[in-house]
């Protein structure tokens, strides 16, 4: 099944058994491409006897660890093609994933996250404050996953304020005069999990307590990621997050997303209900930690990642090092069709990775 | 100042470049419409025009003839 196609459905309405011989039929393909484009994949292939024709179901598509993009150059396209290299986050002296990337695959990557995010803000573009600092995205040379993803987000702002300046202060009177600007509308807020706990929410503790500013974002939607590793250490649950966050400035809604530089554009959103969701571009599997068998509902295990979009490098069907569990598919009481899960971090021994994480790392 | 010379002034000041290199220029041709590029030419542009454009014409803006193209069909801008 072609991409064009995939793009015009739904995402959050086909059943299991449509979306499965959706995904089937796309991945299969797509296992095929790379197997007749990039060398490496075809022997790795072989060396698991993998026969195309053995496939029934998507998840009987072999899976690459996530890590081998950080040991290997994996592409399925020549070098000519490729447009752009993306790096995964990392801290110091941690290698990074390097993931190529050609226009198609690229501008589908685009095309597929303007739906998911489009599906929970709507089509028009709000006001954004977005909760870093400006020189994340004017410093190319520095640019990865935390300028990529805030640049990404930026296309679904109108007007645009950095929360913090370079210093990481944050920017209390031109976040006052935003708001004020803008009363009454719906205001986007994005931002890595830790900077907003960090930067954003501490901050506004403080000012509250010490001056007795407050700031309004109850008109707010917020939309953040990269990684609990910090505040799980600091022993801040999401329920406690979204508690916190609404008594110090009244905002209610907020949604975490998972996703990863290795299927970028595939993010996975929280619903209303607190689950993050799989959408018709892509799916989750969880995997015992004994056999590598698919786990039942509620039971935890390692996260693969299945997304449709990588035509220019090998990268369809990833393991992460993710530890999940699926709650459930096509009945999560927000209303969306689709696997619904919660992540519950890292497996041990793990590279910590994430653009929070690797940033919350320093502190 | 017509509408082509906006336009073209605001691909000149955001992908640094020659307004003779515009004609054929592609989304990832040159180092300076990359991402990064590609936002800062939007606000340009939406500055330039008084408009504010849907996200859907954002990722198409592929190239300088496209964008014409989709200004002209969506945005009433003539060229």
């Amino acid at each position: 099944m072609s991409i064009e196609s995939i793009l015009e459905c739904p995402i959050y309405e086909l059943d299991k058994e449509e979306k499965s011989k959706i995904l089937t039929s796309r991945l299969k393909e797509l296992t095929v491409l790379h197997k007749n484009r990039c060398p490496q994949y075809a022997s790795m292939l072989r060396t698991l006897g993998f026969d195309e024709d053995g496939i029934g179901s998507y998840e009987d598509i072999p899976f690459l660890p996530v890590r081998l993009f950080k040991e290997k150059e994996l592409k399925s396209v020549p070098d000519p093609d490729i447009v752009k290299t993306m790096t995964s986050s990392g801290t110091t002296g941690q290698s990074v994933s390097k993931i190529y990337l050609d226009r198609e695959t690229s501008s589908n990557q685009q095309k597929i996250m303007v739906k998911i995010v489009s599906h929970l803000l709507g089509a028009n573009r709000l006001p954004m404050i977005i909760c870093d600092c400006p020189s994340v995205i004017k410093n190319r040379s520095m640019f990865s996953a935390r300028g990529a993803g805030i640049l990404g987000f930026s296309m679904f702002g109108s007007r645009k304020i950095y929360a913090l300046d370079d210093e990481m202060r944050l920017q209390t009177d031109a976040l006052i005069d935003f708001l004020n600007e803008h009363k009454g509308e719906r205001i986007f807020i994005f931002g890595f999990t830790f900077m907003i706990w960090q930067h954003l929410y501490k901050e506004l503790v403080r000012l509250r307590d010490s001056q007795g500013i407050t700031l309004d974002l109850s008109n707010a939607v917020m939309i953040h990621g990269g990684g609990w590793k910090k505040l799980t250490s600091e022993a801040v649950s999401s329920g406690e997050f979204k508690k916190r966050l609404k008594e110090v400035c009244r905002i209610s809604d907020i949604h975490d997303y998972y996703g990863m530089v290795e299927q970028n554009g595939c993010i996975y959103m929280e619903c209303e209900c607190g689950n993050l969701h799989a959408s018709i571009f892509s799916d989750i599997i969880t995997r015992r930690f004994s056999d590598f068998k698919p786990c039942g509902y509620g039971e935890k295990g390692i996260i693969q990642v299945l997304s449709v979009i990588p035509e220019s490098y090998p990268g369809h069907s990833l393991l992460t090092e993710d530890e999940g569990v699926i709650l459930g598919e096509d009945d999560c009481p927000c209303g969306r069709k689709g696997k619904y899960f919660k992540i519950l971090g890292r497996i041990q021994n793990a590279e910590i990775r994430g653009c929070s994480d690797t940033y919350a790392a320093g502190f | 100042m017509t509408n082509l010379e906006k336009y073209n002034g605001a691909f000149c000041e955001a992908l640094e470049v020659d307004e003779s290199k515009l004609a054929g220029l592609k989304y990832q041709d040159i180092d300076a419409w990359d991402s990064v590029g590609h936002m800062s030419l939007i606000s340009l542009l939406e500055e330039a025009f008084d408009i504010m454009m849907d996200t859907d014409d954002i990722i198409d803006l592929s190239s300088y003839e496209k964008g014409k193209e989709i200004l002209a069909a969506n945005y009433d801008i003539e060229f």
